[in-house]
This record gives structure tokens, C-alpha cells and sequence, in this order.
């Protein structure tokens, strides 16, 4: 069963300006909808280019929006304070990117329970859950001391899975979660996004996995509707 | 809630020559931001004129005192801004030595300023400072030895320890891993993270690196010959610049 919209973005526009490039004007998105309710996977689609990680870093503030709004929860993105978007982000909005950025030297234990550490969870439960989840993933406990910037790309990108899933987001923003995933890991995550789904988070994913996709999602939207016409 | 600091309108000219100018910001408890620019943007004069070094010459910088809520850090007596300046301020220089008594013990360094606050009991000012010398993770048993003994990055950990034995609420910071090798660099960059978290700290950080700020920084304020030309989100702004400066910025910073 759907819940309430948990994600409301209308009118959504985007251009890239270039200064140093003749000020170049590069638009991007125009006229972007989409509503995203509790409990609910929406698939973003399109070609490479057309626009989704754009849409998803726009939701996640990492963009600036040039018009429209982007209501996650009670905040608009669009014109939100630097520090609403901060609060916002750690209590309400996860985002698994493809890549993980970690101060160097840190413990990969401490990089995925870093934050639930940061909502005041005692240190004992965030390990807790940061443990549950690197076995999970199959990290072996012998690397959970040591940095993750030395690992493979795979285990930084389930490093990178579990610290996204620590905390129990109501929204959830997933940039290809199974890329670089061998079966069996991919299997974990697939179930892992069901049940944050069965928790009622709201979560706009890209999967070029169609598979999995068609398994977590329950509907997709091609963003290439919202790009705009580009002049020749 | 009411920011640790309210910054309006700030200017410093250095007679027809422009400081900084037209500074406006408000800084929230747990807030850090980063000030980022080239070398003459006029960062460290506008740090300067925040942490009460220099007088600006237009402009207000309110701080939230315990006692009395926001004062006008500017217009208040010196005895008043040193106060804060031992209490609930802290300055980390770029270049340790300035910061430290380079002449006084590692221990005498760190419970120098617990003495300026009041704290007279020897045997509690040495237990504090073996504590401070063990969260920046120098060893107890260089308590006595001068810091002209240690390694740069020793140094700099040191006077950390000596800025923040007093519980200060806001740290400004000019460079502080300026100098310093890399993977110093990385151990002090996830020591002040670690002690934004636990303590709650606010903190100004001026440098030129921007992977330092990306790694520490809330927000982000991009200056340019005295001018705030950006500030917004720290990745925003990375990520998605809107100023021209910043873009050139960005985009000349060689990838490792």
C-alpha cells in the first residue's frame, strides 16, 4: 500500500553556465514532475546524458535548482538555508552515490556508523548496526579496522551500501546500488531496499540493472521528458 | 535558535586598498565553515577581523556570550575580547610556533591556558594536559619536553591541544594543515572532525585546499580580491558553481 508523498518536485529547471567557456549556457532539464510517495520505488530512465543523476543530485542539494521546487518532506530543496538541507540530510535524506569519499585513515566500522553517530546514537548501538550490515554485505570482519580507501571497488561500493542503509531514511536516493556487485552481494542489496521499502522510505533509484529494476521498483519514469530541446 | 555569530556587514581596508569588504554571514552552533580563496582574496584579513586580531573598519560581529547573548565583539573593551579570546575562542595558526610558547614544556603549553582561566591546582592542570596530549595523540611521556622537539605535525596537534583545553565553543582556523605532509594532514583532518562531532564546535576555516574544506566544511565561502563572490553548501558549491572564479577554482585543482 502507498503511503503519503514523501517526494514532490514540479517545474524543476536546471542550466549549467560556463563562464570560462564563453559563458556557454547548457540547459538540462526543464519542466521536471514527479511525486514519490512512502513505501514507494520509482526507476529513473533515459539514455547516459539525459539527466538522471542531474534529478538526483538536484534532490539532494549537490545541484543548485534554476526554478521549480523540490519538496522532500516539509523542506524545499529548491530554497532551502545551507543548514536546513544540512538537517535534512542527516535525518531525512540518504543518498548511496557510486563513489565513496572518506576522510582517509578512518575505520571502515566507524564509516558507516558515522551517520547514526551524528543523530546522538550511543556509539555501541551505531556499531551494532554498522556490524549487522558489513556482514550482511560480506565485508570480512578482519578489514572493518582498517580504511576503505585501500579496498577493491566493490567493497567500497557495499562500504559506501551500508553506511546509506545505517540510519533508516523516509527518502532514499540510490545511484546504481548494484553496479560492480557479484550475484550473491547483489542479492543482499536488492533485499536491503526491500525492506527500507517495506519500512516506508520513499526511494528514487537508477538501476541500468533491468532485473533488478524491474524487482525493487513499481514504476518507471524516463527522464528524458523532462530534458529540454537543445538549439542545433 | 540564535547563531554563535552574527557577522554584518564587515570591511578592512588597508588604506586605498581593499581588505575585505561587504562580509555578511551567521554562523550556527555545530556549524563549520570554510573560507576559500587565493593568496591576497583577503581570507585571513577577514579571519582576522572575526577573531578580534585586527579592527575592521565598518561592520559588527556578533558573538552569543554565555552571560549576556549577542555582543558586538567589535565595539567591546580589549579586556572583554581577551577574555573570550581564552575562554570561548580559539585560534589555531597556520604556522604552529606562533600559536605555542616554543620556550615552555609541552605540558606548561596546554596548561598555560587552563591557568588563564582560573585553574590553579597543579596536579589536576598536569592530569588535563596528559588527557589533551592524548586525544591529539602525542605521547605522555613527551609532557616535558619543549616543542621545539617536535615535528611539524606534532607541533600543530599541540596547539590544538593548547586551543581547545578550555572547552572553547568557536575554533578559528588559518590554514591549519598548511605545510604539513599528507598523510599528517589526514590524521589531523580526522582528529578535528572527530572533535567538531564530539564537542559540539563551531569553526571557521580559512585555507586555499579545497579538498580540506570538502572533508571539514558545512558551508563554503569563496572569496576574490575582498569580495565574497559565493557561498552556499560546501558540495554545492564544488560541485555546481555559479560564479565564474569559482569555476576556474574548481576546475584547476589537479586530480591525484
Amino acid at each position: 500500500m502507498k503511503g503519503e508523498t514523501m517526494i514532490e518536485i514540479r517545474d524543476l529547471e536546471k542550466s549549467f553556465i560556463l563562464h570560462n567557456q564563453g559563458a556557454a549556457v547548457i540547459p538540462v532539464m526543464a519542466g521536471a514532475q514527479l511525486d514519490v510517495a512512502a513505501g514507494e520505488c520509482v526507476g529513473l530512465t533515459g539514455v547516459s546524458g539525459a539527466g538522471k543523476s542531474t534529478l538526483m543530485r538536484m534532490i539532494y542539494g549537490n545541484y543548485l535548482a534554476n526554478g521549480g521546487s523540490i519538496k522532500v518532506g516539509e523542506v524545499d530543496v529548491a530554497r532551502a538555508e545551507p543548514r536546513e538541507i544540512l538537517t535534512l540530510r542527516r535525518e531525512v535524506l540518504g543518498y548511496v552515490s557510486q563513489f565513496l569519499r572518506v576522510v582517509p585513515r578512518v575505520p571502515t566500522l566507524t564509516v558507516v556508523a558515522e551517520p547514526l553517530l551524528a543523530l546522538g546514537t550511543p556509539v555501541a548501538e551505531a556499531e551494532a548496526r554498522a556490524k549487522e550490515l558489513l556482514s550482511q554485505l560480506n565485508i570480512p570482519e578482519r578489514l572493518w579496522s582498517l580504511s576503505p580507501t585501500t579496498f577493491s571497488g566493490g567493497e567500497q561500493q557495499r562500504v559506501n551500501i551500508a553506511r546509506g542503509f545505517a540510519h533508516r531514511y523516509p527518502a532514499l536516493l540510490l545511484d546504481e546500488p548494484t553496479a560492480s556487485l557479484d550475484a550473491k552481494n547483489r542479492e543482499v542489496v536488492l533485499s536491503l531496499i526491500e525492506d527500507a521499502k517495506a519500512g516506508g522510505a520513499a526511494i528514487i533509484g537508477i538501476f541500468h540493472d533491468e532485473a533488478a529494476r524491474d524487482r525493487v521498483c513499481d514504476r518507471v519514469v524516463d527522464v528524458t521528458g523532462f530534458t529540454p530541446v537543445r538549439a542545433a | 535558535m540564535t547563531p554563535l555569530l552574527q557577522v554584518r556587514d564587515i570591511a578592512k581596508f588597508y588604506g586605498g586598498r581593499i581588505g575585505c569588504t561587504d562580509v555578511s554571514f551567521d554562523l550556527y552552533p555545530g556549524e563549520v565553515l570554510g573560507i576559500v580563496g587565493e593568496s591576497g582574496s583577503g581570507k585571513s584579513t577577514l579571519l582576522n577581523c572575526l577573531a578580534g586580531h585586527l579592527p575592521p573598519d565598518q561592520g559588527e560581529v556578533l558573538f552569543d556570550t554565555r552571560a549576556d547573548g549577542p555582543r558586538d565583539t567589535v565595539t567591546m573593551s580589549e579586556p572583554e575580547r581577551r577574555m573570550l579570546g581564552r575562554t570561548d575562542w580559539a585560534f589555531v595558526h597556520q604556522h604552529a610556533r606562533d600559536g605555542l610558547r616554543m620556550g615552555v614544556s609541552a605540558g606548561g603549553n596546554v596548561g598555560e591556558r587552563l591557568m588563564a582561566v582560573g585553574a590553579r591546582h597543579y596536579g589536576d592542570i598536569r592530569e588535563q594536559a596528559l588527557d589533551w596530549l592524548d586525544r591529539v595523540e602525542i605521547s605522555g611521556d613527551r609532557i616535558d619536553d619543549r616543542p621545539s622537539a617536535f615535528s611539524g605535525g606534532m607541533q600543530q596537534r599541540l596547539q590544538i591541544a593548547r586551543n581547545l583545553v578550555t572547552g572553547p565553543r568557536l575554533v578559528f582556523m588559518d590554514e591549519p594543515t598548511g605545510g604539513l605532509d599528507v598523510s599528517v594532514q589526514a590524521r589531523l583532518l580526522d582528529l578535528l572532525r572527530g572533535l567538531v562531532r564530539d564537542m559540539g564546535l563551531s569553526a571557521i576555516i580559512v585555507t586555499h585546499d579545497l579538498a580540506v574544506v570538502r572533508l571539514l566544511a558545512d558551508r563554503l565561502m569563496v572569496m576574490k580580491s575582498g569580495h565574497v563572490v559565493e557561498q552556499g553548501l560546501t558540495d554545492q558549491v564544488l560541485d555546481d558553481p555559479q560564479h565564474g572564479y569559482t569555476q576556474l577554482l574548481v576546475s584547476s585543482v589537479l586530480q591525484v
